[in-house]
């Protein structure tokens, strides 16, 4: 096992620069998440880990050891592919032992290995078959399978739940889970869905254009957002933005709403923010969820409804923009009724309206 | 009811249109080889008759015989002409294929200056028709005093071969992800064992096929060889049916005999291989 170190890790192709300058440091065994839009680099990131993509400028580390000239073998690494790049002319069993082989280990070991391998994936009843005969879960298992039979310091995972349906990703999600708490490996994943991001990291990276937007866990990147692009990337639904302007030490809205300005900031009289809310935090009044003492309430049509059982999602505009709100222990709602919601001040977030950063508490 | 019945009809005598069609195909295709192997067994006589006999009356191996016989007696020396072709179509298809398994690798995976004009570059070549290269050919040829030898046929050949092979092979190196060859390096592979152990096996059928088709070309060329050969130092199969006609005669039996002796280890290679062909030819079916 070992820490991976990315210093000033730039990559370029000919004049075009897609990631700049990135730094991160990850600890031995953790588990992170590299997140964000596609095409934001964080497949460029990783393959350049991996060894598969030349690094422009910086330097990567594996275990303390500077890995930027050494090809993919020599980094004792695994990684596991969006389409699984299982070798379709061997079996399972030869796909997990292929990487022994190639390092000449004795036949025994090899199928000691692979058996091993093949029991914490459940794939010893598929063993002899070949990768077209399975389905796209099982693919993915032995693609993982094929990642852990040699024991290597780093996992990378290259969006491998993408290619599944909604129900066995979220099977896949929990297995990988384990995995990790059973071998205690360092992992880096990369993802362009947030949830995944979310249920599995240590540490979530959420990147955007080649930048690191932020780096946290799944409960900081979610509840202090560092600025309206990770606030609207991280959650589901994502966060309602709108446009005010401090007016009387109050927020007004375009449409001319006024509410209280939410605990702790300090602001200017007359400047312009973006203040941000969460679905869960707005809630029509009889159905919301206990909550603290700083509140203001609005009124709003409800243009659609998305009932998901424990709660309903009510989609309304407010100040010309869309507000998604929640409504637990929901009941029946009609479009075009009007309803009274209430925000909880106290979980809202402001961010400067030109650079859309955070603004301080 | 009515309709019902109709479209039952219709698709009955669709079927059957099908079938006449598809047997007048393999008529026109069949006869003239199932007539040369007709007539590589019958008399002259019978071979010459009009109107045309169908059903022999009598088939031997007399063609056969005099083939293989002495000079006097009509013979040809096959078996040269048997180890010509195969040495030269053996190694000329060889040499295509190696270096239409680098070209056509490079041109599926690599970037380089001026690709596209090169690879255009190849596959006009096949444009020019080969026998306008005949003369050309035989005076380089003939200056460099590789004229009727067997290393002049198999460069004739490897550079009428190259071009068709990089093409085709580079179609087959295409449709391996190239995410095969990424996890082979990861799992401990050089980029030469990556290539040797994963996408040189998943693109076999492939470049099996290119092989074929590679030999086929080289097996029943006759138009450059008919040139560049002048002895049975370097003659093959194709020019060696010419020794059947003289002056005023042509032993047409004699012709057609050679002739199904040509045609046997093309068939005999072909049904080899038909599998890989066939995987070759219909892809899709490999990728994980």
């Amino acid at each position: 096992m070992a820490n991976v170190t990315l210093r000033n890790v730039v990559k370029k192709y000919g004049v075009l620069e897609v990631v700049h300058s990135i730094n991160l440091e990850i600890a031995d065994s953790e588990f992170v998440v590299l997140v964000g839009p596609s095409g934001c680099g964080k497949s460029t990131t990783l393959r350049m880990v991996a060894g598969l993509e030349a690094i422009s400028g910086g330097e990567v580390q594996i275990g303390g050891r500077v890995v930027n000239d050494l090809p993919p073998r020599e980094r004792n690494i695994s990684m596991v592919f969006q389409n699984y790049a299982l070798y379709p002319h061997m079996t399972v069993r030869e796909n997990l032992g292929f990487s022994l082989k190639v390092a000449k280990q004795a036949q025994p070991v090899i199928d000691d290995a692979v058996d091993k391998a093949a029991e914490i994936l459940s794939l010893t009843p598929l063993l002899d078959r070949k990768p077209g005969a399975l389905s796209g879960g099982q693919r993915q298992r032995v693609a993982m399978g094929r990642a852990i039979v040699r024991h290597p310091e780093v996992f990378l995972f290259d969006e491998p739940l993408s290619n599944l349906d909604a129900k066995l990703r979220t099977q896949m999600r929990v297995e990988i889970k384990k995995l990790h708490q059973k071998l205690k490996s360092t992992i880096i994943y990369v993802t362009h869905d947030q949830v995944e991001a979310m249920t599995l990291a240590d540490r979530i990276v959420i990147m955007r254009d080649g930048h690191i937007e932020q780096v946290g866990t799944p409960l900081e990147v979610f509840e202090n957002p560092l600025n309206t692009f990770v606030a609207t990337f991280i959650g589901s639904p994502p966060m309602n933005l709108l446009d005010a302007v401090v007016k009387d030490g109050k927020l007004a809205f375009s449409d001319g709403t006024l509410i209280a300005i939410p605990p702790g900031y300090s602001l200017a009289e007359g400047q312009p923010v973006t203040f941000g809310v969460r679905a869960d935090n707005i809630m029509p009044v009889g159905h919301a969820l206990p909550h603290g003492e700083h509140m203001a309430e609005v009124e709003m049509e409800v243009n659609l409804t998305e009932p998901l059982g424990t709660e309903t999602l009510l989609f309304s505009v407010l100040a010309g923009k869309e507000v998604q709100a929640k409504m637990f222990n929901p009941r029946p709602v009609q479009t075009g009724e009007r309803m009274t919601f209430q925000i909880m001040l106290d979980k809202c977030h402001l961010f400067d309206a030109e650079t859309g950063a955070a603004l301080k508490r | 009811m009515a309709t019902n019945m109709n479209h039952r009809i219709r698709r009955h005598s669709l079927k059957g249109l099908h079938f006449f069609g598809l047997f007048s195909a393999m008529m026109v295709l069949c006869v003239p080889g199932l007539w040369i192997v007709l007539n590589s067994f019958r008399p002259t006589v019978e071979i010459m008759a009009k109107p045309p006999v169908w059903i022999p009356n009598e088939l031997n191996l007399d063609h056969y015989r005099a083939m293989f016989g002495g000079i006097g007696e009509g013979g040809v020396p096959v078996l040269t002409y048997f180890t010509n072709s195969l040495i030269i179509s053996v190694t000329s298809t060889v040499i295509a294929i190696l270096i239409g398994m680098a070209g056509g690798y490079a041109f599926a995976r690599y970037k380089f200056k001026f690709k596209g004009g090169v690879f255009v570059a190849l596959m006009v070549t096949r444009a020019v028709p080969g026998v306008a290269l005949s003369l050309p050919l035989f005076i380089i040829f003939a200056r460099v005093g590789i004229i009727d030898t067997h290393l002049g046929m198999v460069m004739a050949y490897v550079a009428l071969n190259v071009p068709f092979t990089i093409w085709l092979i580079d179609g087959f190196f295409r449709q391996v992800p190239p995410e095969l060859a990424e996890a082979a390096e990861i799992d401990g592979c050089t980029r030469w064992q990556a290539f040797w152990r994963v996408e040189f096996p998943v693109a076999r059928s492939g470049i099996a096929s290119a092989g074929i088709f590679a030999f086929l070309t080289s097996w029943n060329e006759y138009a450059l060889a008919s040139q560049l050969t002048r002895s049975t130092t370097s003659k093959t199969m194709p020019v060696g049916l010419l020794d059947f006609t003289s002056e005023f005669t042509l032993n047409w039996g004699g012709m057609c005999a050679l002739a199904v002796l040509m045609i046997i280890p093309a068939l005999i290679l072909t049904f080899l291989v038909q599998k890989h062909l066939i995987a070759g030819l219909t892809f899709g079916g490999v990728k994980g």
